[in-house]
């Protein structure tokens, strides 16, 4: 008798927990089957080689794998790939859209979600949606504050970080107010990316949160009065900053590429990035000198995930869920950490993995001239989107002939 | 057997009649010249005669080739060879080239054709220059060459306009004779246009003055 | 047949006019894409407060004239220098690198040249004692300096042929034999009497070179300044806003372009028509000198014009030279004068990259070059003579991209076109077609018509009279054209990017984005194979024709 009652409690349970459990197994059946033998044409910004050639290992794997197929269209900006979905729109193709799979996040995301160019929720349904935290207040579930309520799906963890040229600057500033009186010390040797780049954007809204006076505004919508209170401080401190720019703060590079082209070239000493590795690989690539380094200020530095979102018109949608279903893989997630490909860290949550998921991390190569999780101090939240978008306006207006 | 005008006037785009009802009749193996100050329509009589009048122009009255009616025929399908003062030898073929472009399509056969080219050249006093670049020629070997080429298409009528114009007086003798003697023997009517009062003596044929 | 020019016509215009159409209603507030029924203004209102919009016209207005008219000045200087020693045939080869180069692989290129760690700085350091790259603004100078450069190094090759072959049309030597009897100056006899004559044949390129000036994006984005770019580049970036309200004020921005193109090309108008009212009283005086300027001071002019030209394509031939070393390099740090150490990793490492943009860019080459071949030898056929709607086959090339493209991308889409290579080739026909039939209508009107009536005469019909004669003629001419063709399409940014959706990559929608990023290596790969491409078929259209008519001296003139 008494096996009988857990045996019981399972049937009961099974009755009601195996119908929808298998409806789902064969509902992704369905999309696998339908998803097999489309090219999915994944929008994503093409300024970085590793980028791309991540991107062309997981077509071989999804190719293989599940006969999914991608395409990488290499964007100069992500919102190339907005403009393109709305266009579709504006001509009526709701169906057989160009844009299968956008690497999004932040104020393009909010814009797609509020104009309902997005197809989904969709995250829930992918299999290995088990292996992320999708809690409400969990990084995955949120992007710059903005709900994502399953309409993208989390695939690479972007940290801002600093890299310096520790020979021809071995101390560089501890925190964004240091920068003031280090390009005073040192005139013309550090810049940041334009600021419609959304680098640029980054190194602003980084400023803001070290020096708003209540940084707990910024996760909130911004108005016009808590966003003239919140950002004083941030102006005062540009206008002491940009003359001491590179160029003084007239022409800024158009992106962080660029700007690591300077560092290489010599014309500065200071550059940024949103992945730590980079560094490492950019110098095993000849792209860096030996003597980069990577540096962060001391009250920690902005964090954000990435996403990729399936616009409503989306021709190969099956196929497509495929493709963000295997980002979140164990596999994938491992290999993008790996310092000799991305160096990117993982998004999945590591309680939730399997010792066989836990082993895949466990191999990756070490790297000594990789930065330490540790090394990198604690991760600050993203503004709200608007503030980016406000921020974008205001210092174009101010700082614009 | 010949070349008939009957009533032939030709205007201008403007509804001006530049030659106004010309009748000629040209005989077989006799050349007819017309002969005028230039801008009176000598070389569009002869445009209107071979079919490539410039657009624009109009013609009425009647041109008839061996009792063929010709108006309204393309300039292929006229069978009239035409001579300029410049020989106008095709610069992208040889000599040989040239003559077999011209040759009657009636006669076939790869060995054949060589055979009519090579039997052509020899009579124009060109043997053995078949595969020479025409633009290596000599002024009097381009218009023998350019007379064969004409001759071997068959045609039912020659028209030449202005034909010895360029070439120094030593040669202008010996090629007027040449091509005269070559339309005789064969026996087609010739209708030449000039202004040099030597052509028409050496033609001694009709001399037609527009005016 | 006789339709032909009127089909084309039409297929080339209506583009250029329904996009036009819609940008304009996108401007003026209509966009039912987000809700946007009702027409207002707006969308200028939005675009006159935007920041920096006065500077990005002023931008584009000083370097694009600048640019066209500094490059005409060094054009006619340098023909006029040296001519006599240059003919259109000789020039056509040794200008035919620049004229092949596509805008963005030299831009690319003249980056490298001039920015403060640059080749020329880089020459100099030793000298100036630099051991970083000097402090200067060299390149994306906000005033534009650097754009400018690239720009003349492109226009002045393509306006000197132009005004060489211009003089093949008027009797030259016998109008500056004659005014130099009646006691003028060479340079005299060509302000008053040979540009006058061959202005007529200039006016239609000329302004062809303003409206890519003030209007161009791809070498403004390499080349340019970032804050406020030019006003291309801004219409591009509104364009591409997150924010999708954006589209409407950019679509202001785009017909703005777009007047700012006829208010120059108006502008270049009046200043003719003022030269034609004054010029005949000031000839009429009869001064056999510059009024004022002593004659020395003319001619240093000139020398310094010629000079500056010779400069501008030296430094066009070293850019192109850094684009290969480029790509050829591993590490290459100020101030080395060549790389540290070389190596193929970057034409390995992207290789199924570049090989996927060769092939999409060789097959919309070919296909658009050749299918613009056969339609202007159609037109050609059916309008032997020149028509006066013949100028309206420039309409693609005086309406600025940015004005209609946009539109016409919609246009496309609600016809149910896919954004695929079909789309993209359909779109770049607007650009080659025209260049094809500029090139070709020359020497095929200068076939002597005797030559035809000739073959006619000889019972050739039409089709034989065209293909035994007239092509064969006119191998080297067709060669050219299809070459021109070649580069055209090769070198499309804006007409790739909006029609393809970015989906279709070419070499040259690779290297505009390559050369945003952090690679200088690997976007010297794709610029080099860019203006490899173009090169290629420039040298088959000399040595194809110089082979096949290898023994026809009428016709090999390329190697004699």
């Amino acid at each position: 008798m008494i096996p009988a009652r857990p045996l019981a409690l399972a049937l009961a349970l099974g009755l009601s927990l195996a119908a929808p459990l298998h409806a789902e197994t064969t509902d992704w059946q369905a999309v696998l089957d339908e998803a097999r033998g489309q090219n999915v044409f994944w929008h994503a910004w093409g300024g970085d080689a590793r980028t791309n050639a991540f991107i062309e290992w997981v077509s071989a794997r999804t190719s293989e794998r599940y006969g999914v197929t991608v395409t990488q269209v290499k964007l100069s900006d992500t919102a190339e790939a907005v403009t393109r979905v709305l266009s579709e729109k504006a001509a009526g193709r709701d169906e057989g859209g160009a844009v299968d799979l956008i690497w999004i996040n932040g104020p393009n995301f909010l814009a797609m979600k509020e104009q309902g160019l997005l197809h989904g929720p969709f995250v829930a349904d992918l299999p290995n949606a088990r292996f992320v935290d999708l809690s409400p207040e969990a990084p995955a579930s949120v992007d710059f504050t903005v709900p994502v309520e399953g309409m993208e799906s989390p695939w690479r963890l972007a940290r801002f970080v600093f890299v310096h040229d520790s020979e021809r600057a071995p101390e560089p500033p501890r925190s964004m107010a240091e920068f003031v009186t280090w390009a005073e010390a040192h005139p013309g040797r550090v810049t940041h990316p334009a600021v419609s780049n959304f680098m640029g954007a980054t190194f602003l809204k980084q400023a803001l949160v070290e020096l708003a006076p209540d940084p707990a505004m910024l996760q909130a919508p911004a108005t016009p009065e808590t966003f003239e209170a919140t950002t004083a401080p941030l102006w005062e401190w540009y206008d002491a900053l940009r003359p001491n720019l590179w160029r003084e703060g007239r022409t800024l590079p158009e992106n962080q590429g660029i700007q690591q082209q300077l560092l290489n070239d010599g014309e500065i000493d200071i550059a940024m990035s949103f992945d730590p590795a980079s560094t490492a690989a950019a110098i095993a690539e000849g792209l860096l000198p030996d003597t980069a380094r990577v540096f962060v200020t001391e009250g920690g530095m902005i964090g954000n995930v990435s996403f990729v979102a399936i616009p409503y018109n989306a021709a190969n949608k099956a196929g497509a869920k495929v493709v963000a279903d295997f980002l979140i893989s164990p596999e994938a997630q491992a290999h993008m950490q790996d310092i000799t490909v991305l160096g990117s860290f993982s998004v999945l949550d590591p309680a939730r993995l399997d010792a066989e998921a836990q082993a895949l991390f466990d191999a990756l190569p070490k790297a000594e001239a990789l930065p330490r999780l540790e090394d990198l101090g604690p991760t600050l939240l993203e503004p709200h989107a608007s503030w980016m978008t406000l921020l974008t306006e205001e210092w174009s207006r101010r700082y614009t002939q | 057997m010949s070349l008939i005008l009957d009533d032939v006037t030709i205007a201008r785009p403007d509804g001006a009649a530049l030659i106004r009802g010309l009748t000629l009749n040209v005989s077989p193996g006799s050349v007819t010249t017309v002969m005028g100050p230039s801008g009176i329509g000598k070389s569009t009589l002869l445009d209107a005669i071979a079919g490539s009048l410039a657009p624009g122009f109009s013609l009425s009255g009647r041109i008839t080739l061996n009792g063929r009616d010709l108006t309204g025929l393309p300039p292929e399908r006229r069978r009239i060879g035409l001579m300029f003062q410049d020989s106008l030898l095709f610069p992208h073929l040889s000599l040989a080239g040239n003559l077999a472009f011209g040759l009657d399509p009636r006669i076939r056969g790869r060995s054949a054709r060589a055979q009519a080219v090579e039997h052509a050249l020899t009579e124009a006093g060109l043997a053995g220059l078949g595969p020479r670049d025409p633009a290596t020629l000599s002024g009097g070997q381009r218009a023998r060459a350019a007379l064969m080429r004409t001759l071997l298409a068959a045609p039912e009528a020659l028209l030449l306009d202005e034909p010895f114009g360029k070439l120094d007086m030593a040669l202008r003798d010996e090629i007027r004779r040449f091509v005269f003697d070559h339309a005789a023997a064969r026996g087609v009517p010739v209708l030449m246009v000039s202004h040099d009062p030597q052509d028409a003596a050496a033609a001694g044929g009709p001399v037609v003055a527009l005016a | 047949m006789r339709a032909v020019p009127a089909l084309i016509l039409a297929a080339l215009v209506a583009p250029v006019a329904l996009g036009l159409w819609q940008t304009g209603r996108a401007a003026f507030g209509i966009m039912p894409a987000l809700g946007r029924e009702t027409p207002s203004l707006d969308p200028w209102r939005q675009l006159f407060a935007l920041p920096g919009l006065g500077g990005s016209i002023r931008l584009s207005l000083v370097s694009g004239l600048g640019a066209a008219i500094l490059s005409l000045l060094i054009a006619l200087a340098l023909v006029q220098a040296l001519q006599g020693r240059l003919s259109a045939a000789r020039a056509a080869r040794w200008l035919a690198p620049f004229l092949a180069v596509p805008h963005a692989a030299l831009a690319i290129g003249m980056a490298f040249l001039l920015a403060p760690s640059g080749w020329i700085a880089r020459a100099l350091a030793p000298l100036m004692d630099w051991t970083r790259p000097p402090g200067i603004a060299s390149v994306n100078d906000p005033w534009g300096m650097a754009l400018m450069l690239g720009l003349m190094v492109k226009e002045i090759p393509f306006l000197m042929l132009v005004i060489l072959a211009a003089l093949g049309q008027v009797p030259l030597a016998r109008i500056m034999a004659m005014g130099r009897a009646l006691g003028y100056g060479p340079g005299a006899v060509w302000l008053r009497l040979v540009l006058p004559a061959i202005w007529p044949m200039l006016r239609l390129p000329f302004w062809v070179v303003l409206v890519y000036s003030v209007s161009n994006v791809e070498m403004a984005i390499i080349l340019g300044p970032a804050n406020p770019p030019v006003l291309g580049v801004a219409v591009t970036r509104w364009f591409a806003s997150p924010d999708l309200a954006m589209i409407l004020p950019a679509s202001a921005g785009a017909i703005l372009q777009a007047g700012l193109a006829g208010a120059v090309i108006a502008a270049a108008w009046g200043a003719e028509r003022l030269a034609a009212r004054l010029g005949p009283v000031w000839l009429a005086r009869g001064r056999r000198g510059p009024a004022r300027a002593p004659g020395w001071l003319v001619g240093a002019l000139l020398r310094l014009a010629g000079a500056a030209g010779l400069v501008l394509m030296a430094a066009g031939l070293l850019a192109m030279a850094a684009l290969a070393i480029w790509s050829l390099a591993f590490r290459w740090s100020f101030p080395q004068i060549l790389p540290e150490t070389w190596s193929l990793n970057a034409w390995s490492m992207a290789a199924p990259g570049w090989r996927r943009a060769l092939t999409t860019s060789v097959l919309l080459a070919g296909a658009t070059a050749g299918l613009s071949l056969a339609l202007a030898v159609a037109w050609l056929q059916a309008a032997p003579a020149r028509m006066r709607a013949e100028w309206l086959i420039l309409l693609p090339l005086l309406v600025p991209q940015i004005g209609f493209l946009y539109g016409l991308n919609v246009v496309f889409l609600r016809a149910g076109l896919q954004a695929d290579l079909l789309t993209v080739g359909m779109g770049q026909m607007l650009f080659v077609f025209p260049y094809v039939l500029l090139s070709l209508s020359g020497p095929w009107r200068a076939v002597d018509p005797r030559l035809m009536r000739t073959a006619a005469a000889l019972g050739a019909g039409p089709w034989r009279r065209l293909v035994a004669v007239r092509l064969p003629v006119l191998l080297r001419p067709l060669l050219t054209a299809w070459a021109i063709g070649i580069a055209v399409s090769v070198a499309q940014y804006l007409p790739t990017l909006y029609l393809g959706a970015g989906r279709v990559a070419t070499l040259t929608t690779e290297a505009v984005t390559l050369a945003s990023g952090s690679d200088r290596r690997v976007s010297g790969v794709y610029a080099s194979l860019q203006a490899l491409v173009p090169l290629l078929a420039y040298a088959c259209a000399f040595v194809i024709p110089a082979w096949w008519h290898r023994d026809r001296r009428a016709l090999a003139g390329a190697f004699r």
